[in-house]
This record gives C-alpha cells, sequence and structure tokens, in this order.
C-alpha cells in the first residue's frame, strides 16, 4: 500500500469512525460507511489539513470513494 | 460549571458583553473578550482580572475578515480552542427607512449579522471536531416585534435567528448547540442614547416595570452555555420583562 492510501485510509477511517477492515479502496463513504453530508465536509477538510492543499467545492463534490480521495491526492499534492 | 471551557464574546468592552464575559468567567470559563480598541481591550483585561476572571481583552473589528482570522489564531496558540462563542457586538443607526442611507443598512447588517456568520465559521472546525460547542448571539426583541426607526437593525437581528436555526440544524449532531438570547431594553449605552421621554414611554410597556439590566442577559447566556443546556438549540430566549411574549 502506498503511503498516499494508507493516510487517507487513515483518515476515512478515524473520521467516519468505521473499521479498518471495511475501509477499501472501492467503498462509497455514504453508501458503504455511513457518512452523511456532514461526514463528507468534514472528511474533505481533514484531507485538506493533512496533506496541506485546499480542495474546491466542485472537486471535493466527486470524492465519493476511498479511491477518488487517493486519486485526487495523487493528481493534486506533490 | 463551565471551568475548561474557553468563551470568545465580542464587543466586551461595556454594557452587556462586558457582564456576559464576566459571567461566563465566574463560572469557570477562561474568557477573551473584544474591543474594537487596543485601550478598550486593555480595560477588558483589567475587568477581568479585577473579577478574578482568566482571560484577556484582545482588538476585534468584527468587520476585519484578516483581523477575525488572525485573532483565533492567536487565541488557539495561547489559550486553546473556542468552545463558547458569544456574538454580542453590535450597533444601531436608526433612522426612519424615508431617510435611510445605503451606508446606515450596510453598517448595520455588517456588524451585526456577517460578524455572526464570521465568527460562527471560525470557530465552527474545531467545535466539530471537539464534538462540543455553543454559539450564543445576541439578538433583540427588536426583530421579532419590528421597530419604526431600525427596519435594518431589526432585519439583521430577525437574520440572527435564521441563522441560528439553519446552523443548529447542520451541527446538532456534533454537540453543538446555537441560539439566541433576545434582550429587551436594557440599561446599556445604547438605550442611554434615547431620550428621558422615549425610556419612559418605553418602560410603560414592559409588565415587569422597569428597564433590564445587563446582569438579567448574561445570566441567560450563562445557562444556555452550560452543560445543562445541552438539548435546547435553535431557540431564542427572550429576555424582555414581558415586553413581548414570543
Ligand atoms: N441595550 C439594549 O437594550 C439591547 C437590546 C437588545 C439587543 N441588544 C444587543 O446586545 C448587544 C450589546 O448591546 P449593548 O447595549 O451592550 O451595546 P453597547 O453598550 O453599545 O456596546 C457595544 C459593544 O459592541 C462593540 N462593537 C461595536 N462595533 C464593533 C465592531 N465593528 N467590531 C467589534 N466590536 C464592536 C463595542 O466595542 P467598543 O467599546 O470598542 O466600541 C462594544 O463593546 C448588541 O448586539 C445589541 O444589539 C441590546
Amino acid at each position: 500500500m502506498s503511503d498516499i492510501e494508507q493516510r487517507v485510509k487513515k483518515i476515512v477511517t478515524e473520521q467516519l469512525g468505521a473499521n479498518e477492515a471495511d475501509v477499501k479502496n472501492t467503498s462509497s463513504f455514504v453508501d458503504d460507511l455511513g457518512a452523511d453530508s456532514l461526514d463528507t465536509v468534514e472528511l474533505v477538510m481533514a484531507l485538506e489539513e493533512e496533506f496541506d492543499c485546499e480542495i474546491p467545492d466542485e472537486e471535493a463534490e466527486k470524492i465519493t470513494t476511498v479511491q477518488q480521495a487517493i486519486d485526487y491526492v495523487n493528481a493534486h499534492v506533490k | 460549571m463551565l471551568s475548561g471551557q474557553i468563551a470568545l464574546v465580542t464587543g466586551a468592552s461595556r454594557g452587556i458583553g462586558a457582564a456576559v464575559a464576566l459571567e461566563l468567567g465566574k463560572q469557570g470559563a477562561t474568557v477573551i473578550g473584544t474591543a474594537t480598541t487596543a485601550s478598550g481591550a486593555e480595560q477588558i483585561s483589567v475587568a477581568l482580572q479585577q473579577g478574578g476572571v482568566k482571560g484577556e481583552g484582545v482588538a476585534l473589528d468584527v468587520n476585519n475578515a484578516a483581523q477575525v482570522e488572525e485573532v483565533l489564531k492567536a487565541i488557539g496558540e495561547k489559550h486553546g480552542t473556542v468552545s463558547i462563542l458569544v456574538n454580542n457586538a453590535g450597533i444601531t443607526r436608526d433612522t426612519l427607512l424615508m431617510r435611510m442611507s445605503e451606508d446606515d443598512w450596510d453598517a448595520v447588517m455588517s456588524t451585526n449579522l456577517k460578524s455572526v456568520f464570521r465568527l460562527s465559521q471560525a470557530v465552527l472546525r474545531p467545535m466539530m471536531k471537539a464534538r462540543q460547542g455553543r454559539i450564543i448571539s445576541i439578538s433583540s426583541v427588536v426583530g421579532h416585534m419590528g421597530n419604526a426607526g431600525q427596519a435594518n437593525y431589526a432585519a439583521a437581528k430577525a437574520g440572527m435567528s435564521g441563522f441560528t436555526k439553519s446552523l443548529a440544524r447542520e451541527v446538532g449532531s456534533r454537540g453543538i448547540t446555537v441560539n439566541c438570547v433576545a434582550p429587551g431594553f436594557i440599561d446599556t449605552d445604547m438605550t442611554r442614547a434615547l431620550s428621558e421621554d422615549q425610556r419612559n414611554g418605553l418602560v410603560q410597556l414592559v409588565p415587569v416595570g422597569r428597564f433590564g439590566d445587563v446582569q438579567d442577559i448574561a445570566a441567560a447566556v450563562a445557562f444556555l452555555a452550560s452543560p445543562a443546556a445541552g438539548y435546547i438549540t435553535g431557540e431564542t430566549l427572550h429576555v424582555n420583562g414581558g415586553m413581548y411574549m414570543a
């Protein structure tokens, strides 16, 4: 598992209070991990903090799964 | 009752804000009170110290977004994150609508209402993380009754109520409550600006038969800030001697 993948999964696990085992790359925050709209906002804010970046609202809306979050970070954070 | 809490009270140099700051401090909170000037901030520090309260005064113009950010950062570093926010800073620019300038409107909207958006947003993130918080805004009976000569002020105060209900819905699940305290006529600089005749006329409208004291408001704010009020949110607590019954 890449470093970024690990960090993203850790944040998702913490923010959503999910079981580590349930947080798979394909997991959807809302459908699989039970996030509500506020959770997803908090999650995005936590990602911004962890990776020291700003995720614009239009982009944030498209991040709905663990893999999408990993892809976003890979593409935008140096 | 509030020990370990960090309270930020805007407009704490005089009137209601000064009383609220002292009361929260007496209940055990560390209190940061704001004034628009450095000398006002210094006076707050002195008043808190004399009252045996932990905390300090800081200079803050709630209309200055950059300053809000700076002050919150400094508080975070020095005292920890704010767990109780009291949006108290406010001004009036009274005149009949026929004569009201756009500047009168904007100034009142910005200082009374936009400041609430700004400060609340600034404290929300740490409150969400901590899974607890209190946001209390000082509105006014006028926001509910209307008052000739105060269309700008009444609109701003009524706006606080809508803001409060919406935010209460957004963050209720995170242990954060959001409420208003709506004073009636309280004896402060703001109401001392009225003429003797006006004041006498107004007292006739109050069943309790007197202007309110700042302590009447401070007690209501302290209650809403307390753990005992954890199930009250989105609410306006009217403290007006019965002049308006919602
Ligand atoms: N008094 C009443 O009867 C009454 C009734 C209903 C509601 N209220 C509300 O209660 C709140 C307090 O009223 P009050 O009677 O105690 O008022 P006040 O005695 O006039 O004090 C106003 C406070 O707000 C501060 N302030 C003004 N403009 C500011 C700005 N741009 N940025 C930061 N702080 C600012 C002032 O700081 P400086 O000292 O530095 O100027 C002062 O500390 C207000 O929101 C008011 O609308 C009052």
